[in-house]
C-alpha cells in the first residue's frame, strides 16, 4: 500500500502547490459560487420558497460549481504537456489517488463554503439538524470526488472537454445527487441522525465502488 | 442465428405473439385458454405490457451486453470487441427510445401526463442520458484505440453506478409503476407477477422473442460495421 500511497501524496502536494501558485481553478471556482448564489437570490427574491426547492438549489450550486472546476486536474496536465512526466515518474494509481485526493480537498472546501454561505444569505433555508446536514456534506464531497475524478480523467483525453464533462458526469452522479438532496431535505425537517443512516450508506458504498473501479479502470486511461 | 430455419422460427413466434397480444378477447370471466382477464382500470389497456416491458427489458439486454464487450476489448485490445460493443449500444439506445415513447403514450391515456418522474420512468431516462453521453464521447475522440478505451470505460463506470438506482430510487419517490413504494402488492424492486397464466405465458414468449430479436438484429449489425470497416480501408 505504502508503494501507491508515499507518491500520491507528493502528487497531491505538487497539485496543492502549482495551485496555490496559479490560482487554476481556484478563483474560476470562487466567482462561478458567488455568481450562481447570487443568481438564486435574484430569481427567489421575495418569494416563499419550500425547504425541498431550497435543498434541491444548494446540491445544484455545488454540482455546477464542482463541473466547472474539478476537470482541472487532468486538463491542465494535459494542457501542459506534463502528462507523459507523470507518467514516467509514477504508478497510475498513484496518480489517480493523489488527484482523488486534490480533488476532494478541493470540493470539500468549497462545499464548506457553499454551504456557510447559503445558510447565511438564504434565510429560509433553515437546518434543524446541522449532525445530518454536515455529515452529507463530507460524504457528499467524498462521492462527488470520487466520481468526478475518473471522468476528468476520461475527458482530458477527448478533444471538446468543456462541454463533454457535465454530460459525462451527471448521469454517473445523478443516484448520489438525489440522495444528497434527500438527505439535505431530511436535515432542513428536522429528522433525527438515525433516519438519515440509509443516505449515508447509500453515498459510503457510493463511494467505495466508484474508487474501486477507478483504481481498477484507471491505467487504460492513463496510458497512451 | 446463421441458420435460416432459426430465423423463419423466429418471425413465427413473434408473429404468434403479436397476434395472441392484440387479438384475445379480455372478457370479465375468462373460461377459454385464449381469454385474458380484464383488469379494472386498465382494461384493453393492459396489452402494454407484452410490448413495452421487452423493449425496456431488451435496453437493459443490450447495456449489459456493451458493457461485456467493452471489458473484453480492455482485457485484449482487439477492436472488434469494440465494434460489438457500438453495435450493442446503438441497438440499445434504439430499444431504449421506443421503450420510453410507447410508455410515455400509454402513461398519457392511464395516467394522465406524458411524463411523471416515476422512480422506473427516471431511470429509463438516465439510461438514455448514458447512451447519449457514451456516443457524445465516441465523437469526441479521434484515435480509433483510444476512443474504444474510453467508451469501454465509461460504460463500465456507468454500468456499476446504475444499480445505485435500485436502492435510491425507493426512498426517495412514490411510483406509479407496478413494484413501487406504495404499490400495495410489495415495495421493491422485484415485481411479484399477478397475471393471469395465459397472460403471463404470452409475456414470457414475447420477452423470449424480443431478446432473440435483438440478438438477430446484432449479428445484423456486426456484421454489416464490419463491412463497412473493410471497405474504408484501402485496397491492397
Amino acid at each position: 500500500m505504502k508503494i501507491f500511497t508515499a507518491p500520491a501524496i507528493y502528487i497531491f502536494l505538487k497539485d496543492s502547490h502549482s495551485e496555490i501558485r496559479t490560482r487554476y481553478a481556484l478563483n474560476a471556482l470562487l466567482m462561478f459560487v458567488v455568481t450562481a448564489l447570487a443568481l438564486v437570490l435574484f430569481s427567489v427574491g421575495n418569494e416563499v420558497v419550500g425547504t425541498d426547492v431550497l435543498s434541491g438549489i444548494l446540491w445544484v450550486i455545488i454540482f455546477f460549481s464542482g463541473m466547472s472546476g474539478l476537470s482541472r486536474t487532468f486538463v491542465s496536465e494535459e494542457e501542459r504537456g506534463t502528462s507523459a512526466t507523470l507518467q514516467l515518474i509514477s504508478r497510475p494509481t498513484s496518480v489517480l489517488l493523489g488527484k482523488l485526493f486534490f480533488n476532494f480537498v478541493l470540493i470539500f472546501s468549497l462545499n464548506m463554503l457553499i454551504a456557510v454561505l447559503y445558510q447565511l444569505l438564504v434565510n429560509r433555508f433553515v437546518v434543524l439538524t446541522p449532525s445530518i446536514f454536515w455529515m452529507t456534506i463530507f460524504l457528499g464531497s467524498c462521492a462527488l470526488a470520487s466520481s468526478s475524478t475518473i471522468i476528468a480523467a476520461i475527458i482530458a483525453k477527448a478533444n471538446t472537454r468543456g462541454t463533454l464533462y457535465p454530460v459525462l458526469s451527471f448521469p454517473i452522479m445523478l443516484p448520489l445527487l438525489l440522495t444528497v438532496m434527500n438527505a439535505t431535505r431530511l436535515s432542513t425537517e428536522g429528522a433525527a441522525f438515525a433516519e438519515a443512516l440509509g443516505e449515508f450508506q447509500i453515498l459510503i458504498s457510493y463511494t467505495v465502488v466508484v474508487v474501486t473501479i477507478s483504481i481498477l479502470l484507471f491505467s487504460f486511461v492513463w496510458k497512451d | 442465428m446463421k441458420s435460416t430455419t432459426a430465423k423463419i422460427g423466429l418471425v413465427i413466434w413473434l408473429t404468434l405473439v403479436i397476434f395472441a397480444a392484440i387479438l384475445f378477447p379480455m372478457v370479465p370471466a375468462p373460461e377459454k385458454w385464449y381469454e385474458f382477464p380484464i383488469i379494472p382500470g386498465l382494461e384493453e389497456k393492459a396489452r402494454i405490457i407484452f410490448f413495452h416491458v421487452p423493449m425496456a427489458w431488451t435496453t437493459v439486454v443490450a447495456f449489459i451486453a456493451s458493457t461485456i464487450y467493452g471489458i473484453r476489448f480492455l482485457m485484449t485490445k482487439n477492436l472488434d470487441y469494440d465494434l460489438r460493443s457500438v453495435s450493442a449500444a446503438g441497438l440499445g439506445t434504439m430499444f431504449c427510445i421506443l421503450a420510453t415513447i410507447t410508455g410515455s403514450l400509454w402513461a398519457k391515456f392511464n395516467w394522465g401526463s406524458f411524463w411523471n418522474w416515476d422512480p422506473r420512468e427516471t431511470s429509463i431516462f438516465v439510461l438514455l442520458l448514458i447512451y447519449g453521453a457514451y456516443f457524445a464521447l465516441r465523437s469526441a475522440v479521434d484515435v480509433e484505440e483510444k476512443r474504444a478505451t474510453l467508451s469501454a470505460v465509461y460504460s463500465i463506470i456507468a454500468g456499476v453506478t446504475v444499480p445505485f438506482f435500485i436502492f435510491v430510487m425507493p426512498r426517495i419517490m412514490t411510483g406509479l409503476h407496478p413494484g413501487s413504494k406504495g404499490d400495495p402488492q410489495g415495495a421493491g424492486p422485484v415485481v411479484q407477477f399477478k397475471m393471469a397464466p395465459n397472460m403471463l405465458l404470452v409475456f414470457f414468449a414475447s420477452l423470449i422473442g424480443f431478446t432473440l430479436l435483438y440478438f438477430w438484429m446484432f449479428d445484423i449489425k456486426v456484421r454489416s460495421s464490419r463491412l463497412e470497416l473493410h471497405s474504408q480501408q484501402p485496397q491492397e
